[in-house]
């Protein structure tokens, strides 16, 4: 059927690593390459030049722009030649090469046009899809009427060549393909299996990039579908593939009109139906399908399970993995509907396939009870040992997560545990192994003395720096309040001896604090530390000396003192990079660094951006958001005002607040300074009008609905010429320490002048205007500093209930869970910590913040929210602080909001 | 364009995971280096299963892998993680068994490297631009088969239906064995 490339030589059986290709070289290629331009063309020998020039782009041999365009031309020539096979490849050739340039492009358009509308199908079919590569908009327009001939063509796979083109067009030139819906409804209805699959495919983007570009036409979304759908299960859909399309478009309707009352759900029949389909493919896509509704009844999962379970046991693997990997989903939200598939699964484990038996693992772990934990663990002890590092990982946090489940069981768990801990494992691996360690002894008291030790047996032999440090700094915290702290000194003290330095200085750490902790250890860990003095690190040695002097007591049995356990143990509620960046930015003076200055405010501005590309300041010339910087730029730009000056340190910014509409003649927005006894008002004006400058910008400020605020200061902008934006200022007093809140209206007031667009100069007489700017509030979640801790169980134990406030509130009803969670976020304007993101389907959630309030006092607040019925939020709310007036406070805001 | 099933590469390796032919249609590697280090990975990842009756699969960093082997040849076809495993999989032996046609059954290394022009046009009448244009292994290699003839060629329709018929013949075969 084909040639050989270059001759064979008769003996080549011989030679091991025969290649028709060996010793290829690119300069020699392309010279090769000029037989593209002989008058008399030799198709088969074009053919190896061409395959030879195919194998070195696949190698990954790059060519210059030079040698691409020279190859491009001398392969364009080629068209002269009538061999098919020949005229094959230089589609190939042109694709691979893409060429981009215009001049270069026209080149090949007229070619391949005439190949468009060639008698040949082959040649319409590939000049199509070429052609559709390499074109623009404009050469597009001049071919439509062929595109739209060749997607109603009778050959199918010209058909198919021009929806795929389409589909690949829909990203580049929509207006144009969206014109051929006529032709593309009747390429649905094609007898051709592929045709009517990228027909669908076309069809289904091309009617829905209007419905989600413009909301709220979901209503005729859902008749388009609903009309799709039922013209095409009537047994006209012939290929698994667009029927596979046809269950992705109907799923994401299903999705989008999520909003109608259970068991009314819209298509399921259809969905369920394409479980008996006679195609794997289908039937797992609808199984997966089904699976992943949204607030899926066990009514409705149970025959896609069943389907599913079938495959379990399929002599394919990749049935079996599809099946499990989408069990093991389901086992997440709903282990109960898995049972069933237990003992299929169980077979699994020995599957010679090791992510199919990772998988069932993991999934038996979720769905397991407590009486099979010990069979479960026998089972997966014989399998670890012959799994790469990445599964393991998978198998250890099933476990973390079993074990916490069933705390009962710690004992075999944390035995399992400590001896994969034992076992050969790269660092990803161990990691998660000590992680879940870690966790499981803070979360099971009666597994803390095992769990230390095996910690402690792990770090006399641990290559990993970083896992050392961690687990002796997790010793300092817990090891003081075991039975019998004394055992562990040894293997702290024995890190000083035999590891690096980073080690060292962690292990002389964690000695200090069980000093502090342990009265009686005082004297025997002066030694200790009196002998890391001469250690040769001067991180050691500068640890040591600090330790033993804020210890003090010289060595004698004597309580410690609450400052310094409070510096031993108590968190840094200073993020870090902010205290990077402080002791950058500080130069050394006779001012010593303070770290009261570090600012506390987490900046999650970036993130908040990225989620919200349309929250962007509208009108042009807007100041640029804020960036990571905001806290810094906005202190600086303030201490240079010197009507500021005296207003003492600032508190927090607010995110800028939008005052006008998007395109109005004036931009502005405001950004909230909060002082202890101040505010101010920071509005950042732009003005859009090219044919004006506005002088003496001034924002006059209504506080007549703000008691509490009076003005003290406001600071005009002289000018503020076309795009170029500038800040005017207005502070208020109020009373110190107070969280007053207040609504502000507020009224732009300045000189227009009239300028000459093509000279830019203004005239010199100006015209006194106001312009009204939306109201603006100041609210209590002004006053909260987002500030996170890094172990919120311990901050809210050694907070102590003294001050703790518990009440409970309805929130009336919600859209979902998630939504009143975050709506009580943001009105009190807390950091998140740990895991807050609310499970779909659940119907309770707890939620843990942590932040400053006004006046430097933490505030701790833990929020349990659950279902009152369909819809109805009820929330229990406990806020621990030290001070009740502040926990007060708190549950003002949450009353009042 | 998300809701289409959609690939995001097939690869043709050696038994040492050198290339020998392979097409990427996703921006997931946008140089050489990156391409390479991902076949790399693929192939160490599969290289101690036995992949030679049905097609494997596994999954890593969100991809899913499919995979197939005959004697010194590595098939292999990606997609995202989320991507239905079986519509890969029909994407594979479609590939695969395109290939055992084109060679009239004898697939190796060295036939495939022979042949190596009729390969990029079998890779390009399977897949385009991510898109699955047919999974049909007789339909694509058929296509392939077909542009070998010259124009008005001397071979009539029956010999290469005939050529056709011999070459799955040797592939049922070959799979039965």
């Amino acid at each position: 059927m084909a040639q050989p490339l270059v001759k064979k030589d008769d003996d080549r059986d011989d030679e091991v690593d025969y290649s028709p290709f060996m010793g290829i070289e690119k300069g020699a290629v392309l010279q090769e390459a000029r037989v593209f331009n002989d008058p008399q063309l030799d198709p088969r020998r074009c053919s190896q030049v061409i395959t030879k020039l195919l194998y070195l782009l696949n190698q990954g041999e790059t060519f210059t722009k030079v040698e691409a365009t020279e190859v491009f031309f001398a392969v364009t020539k080629l068209f002269q030649s009538k061999d098919i096979g020949l005229r094959r490849m230089v589609y190939v050739m042109i694709k691979e090469l893409s060429p981009s340039a215009d001049e270069v492009v026209i080149i090949v358009t007229s070619s391949l046009m005439k190949d468009m509308t060639s008698k040949t199908d082959m040649y319409r079919a590939n000049a199509i899809r070429v052609l559709c590569r390499i074109t623009d908009g404009t050469l597009l327009t001049q071919i439509e009427r062929y595109l739209k001939q060749a997607i109603v063509d009778k050959n199918p796979v010209v058909a198919s060549a021009a929806l795929v083109s389409g589909i690949h067009l829909l990203q580049t030139n929509p207006e144009i393909v969206k014109r051929w819906s006529n032709e593309v409804q009747e390429a649905v209805q094609s007898r051709a299996a592929l045709v009517q699959f990228h027909a669908l495919g076309l069809l289904h983007q091309e009617s829905h990039i209007p419905f989600s570009e413009s909301f709220g036409i979901r209503q005729n979304d859902r008749l388009a579908v609903n009309k799709l759908v039922s013209s095409l299960t009537k047994g006209s859909v012939r290929s698994p593939l667009a029927q596979c399309l046809l269950i992705r478009y109907t799923s994401q309707v299903i999705r989008e009109s999520a909003n109608t009352q259970a068991g009314d759900r819209p298509f399921y029949d259809f969905l369920e139906g394409c479980l008996r389909h006679k195609a794997e493919m289908v039937i797992f896509e609808a199984a997966r399908a089904i699976t992943e509704l949204n607030g899926v009844t066990s009514r409705e999962l149970t025959p896609a399970i069943t389907v599913l379970q079938l495959f379990l046991s399929s002599s394919k693997p990749v049935l079996r993995f599809a099946a499990v990997r989408t069990l093991n989903k389901v086992a997440m939200t709903h282990p109960m509907a898995v049972t069933n598939c237990n003992i299929d699964m169980e077979s699994l484990i020995s599957d010679q396939n090791r992510s199919i038996a990772t998988l069932a693992i993991t999934t038996l772990l979720k769905t397991g009870n407590e009486s099979s934990v010990d069979r479960l663990m026998k089972q997966i002890t014989n399998f670890m040992s012959d799994i790469a590092d990445e599964f393991k990982i998978v198998v250890v946090e099933a476990i973390r997560s079993l074990c916490l489940k069933f705390p009962l069981k710690y004992r075999s768990l944390m035995n399992f545990l400590s001896n994969i801990l034992r076992e050969e494992g790269g660092f990803e691996y161990k990691k998660a192994i000590v992680d879940s360690i870690v966790i499981l002894i803070r979360d099971i008291p009666e597994a803390k003395e095992s769990g230390l030790l095996h910690l402690c047996e792990f770090i006399e032999d641990c290559e990993f720096t970083y896992l050392s440090s961690q687990i002796l700094h997790f010793l300092g915290i817990e090891g003081p309040k075991t039975s019998d702290p004394s055992k562990y000194i040894r293997y702290i003290y024995n890190r000083v001896h035999l590891e690096n330095a980073t080690v060292r200085a962690a292990a002389v750490s964690t000695l200090a604090k069980f000093g502090a902790m342990v009265d009686t250890l005082k004297p025997r860990i002066f030694v200790l530390l009196r002998r890391c003095l001469f250690d040769n690190d001067d991180e050691v040695r500068d640890r040591a000396t600090l330790y033993l002097n804020t210890l003090g007591g010289d060595g004698a049995v004597v309580q410690t003192g609450e400052d310094v356990k409070e510096f031993l143990f108590g968190s840094l509620d200073i993020p870090l990079v902010n205290l990077e960046n402080s002791l950058k930015n500080y130069e050394p003076s006779e001012e010593s660094f303070d770290i009261n200055y570090v600012p506390k405010e987490i900046k999650t501005q970036p993130l908040a951006e990225k989620k919200a590309p349309g929250k962007k300041p509208t009108g042009f010339g807007a100041p640029p958001a804020a960036s990571p910087s905001t806290v810094d730029a906005y202190e600086r730009l303030l201490s240079s005002i010197p009507e500021f000056a005296n207003f003492g340190k600032l508190f927090k910014s607010s995110a800028p607040v939008e005052l006008t509409e998007a395109e109005t003649e004036y931009a502005v927005n405001v950004v909230k300074h909060i002082f202890d006894g101040h505010v101010v008002f920071q509005y950042n004006c732009t003005n859009t009008i090219p044919e004006q400058l506005l002088e003496n910008v001034t924002v006059v400020v209504d506080a007549s609905e703000a008691e509490e605020f009076a003005e003290v200061v406001s600071k005009p902008l002289r000018s503020l010429p076309y795009d170029s934006p500038g800040q005017t200022f207005v502070a208020f007093e109020k009373p110190e320490g107070i969280p007053a809140v207040g609504k502000f209206s507020n009224m732009l007031r300045f000189i227009v002048k009239e300028v000459d667009p093509s000279t830019g100069e203004a005239e010199d007489y100006g015209v006194e205007d106001e312009y009204q700017l939306e109201e603006l509030e100041v609210v209590a979640a002004d006053y909260m500093l987002k500030v996170g801790v890094s172990n919120f169980r311990n901050a809210w134990e050694s907070m102590g209930a003294d001050c703790e406030r518990v009440d409970e509130y309805g929130l009336g009803p919600r859209e979902s869970l998630a939504e009143a969670v975050n709506a009580v976020i943001d009105l009190l304007g807390m950091q998140p910590c740990e895991a807050s993101v609310v499970p779909n389907n659940s119907r309770s959630h707890t939620c843990l913040l942590s932040g400053v309030y006004i006046g430097n006092a933490k505030v701790l607040v833990r929020l349990q929210f659950g279902l009152d019925g369909p819809k109805d939020v009820a929330m229990k709310l406990a806020v621990r602080s030290e001070d009740e007036a502040v926990s007060d406070a708190i549950h003002e805001i949450v009353a009042s909001g | 364009m998300e809701l289409c099933p959609l690939i995001k590469n097939i690869l043709l390796l050696d038994s040492e995971g050198n290339r020998v032919a392979v097409k990427y249609y996703s921006d997931d590697w946008p140089t050489n280096s990156a391409k390479e280090a991902f076949e790399k990975t693929v192939f160490t990842k599969t290289q101690k299963t036995s992949a030679r009756n049905e097609a494997e699969i596994t999954m890593f960093d969100n991809y899913v892998v499919v995979y197939k082997f005959v004697q010194d040849l590595h098939f292999f076809v990606t997609g995202g993680e989320n991507e239905n495993e079986i519509i890969l999989a029909s994407v594979l032996q479609g590939f695969f068994d395109a290939v055992g046609l084109i060679l009239r059954g004898t697939v190796d290394k060295r036939e495939v490297l022979e042949n190596l022009d009729l390969i990029f046009l079998c890779l390009d009448e399977i897949v385009d631009g991510g898109i699955v244009l047919e999974t049909d292994a007789n339909v694509i290699a058929g296509k392939v088969a077909s542009h070998s003839m010259d124009d008005g060629a001397s071979l009539s329709e029956q010999t290469i239906t005939q050529a056709l018929a011999t070459a799955r013949e040797r592939l049922t075969r070959s799979l039965l064995a």
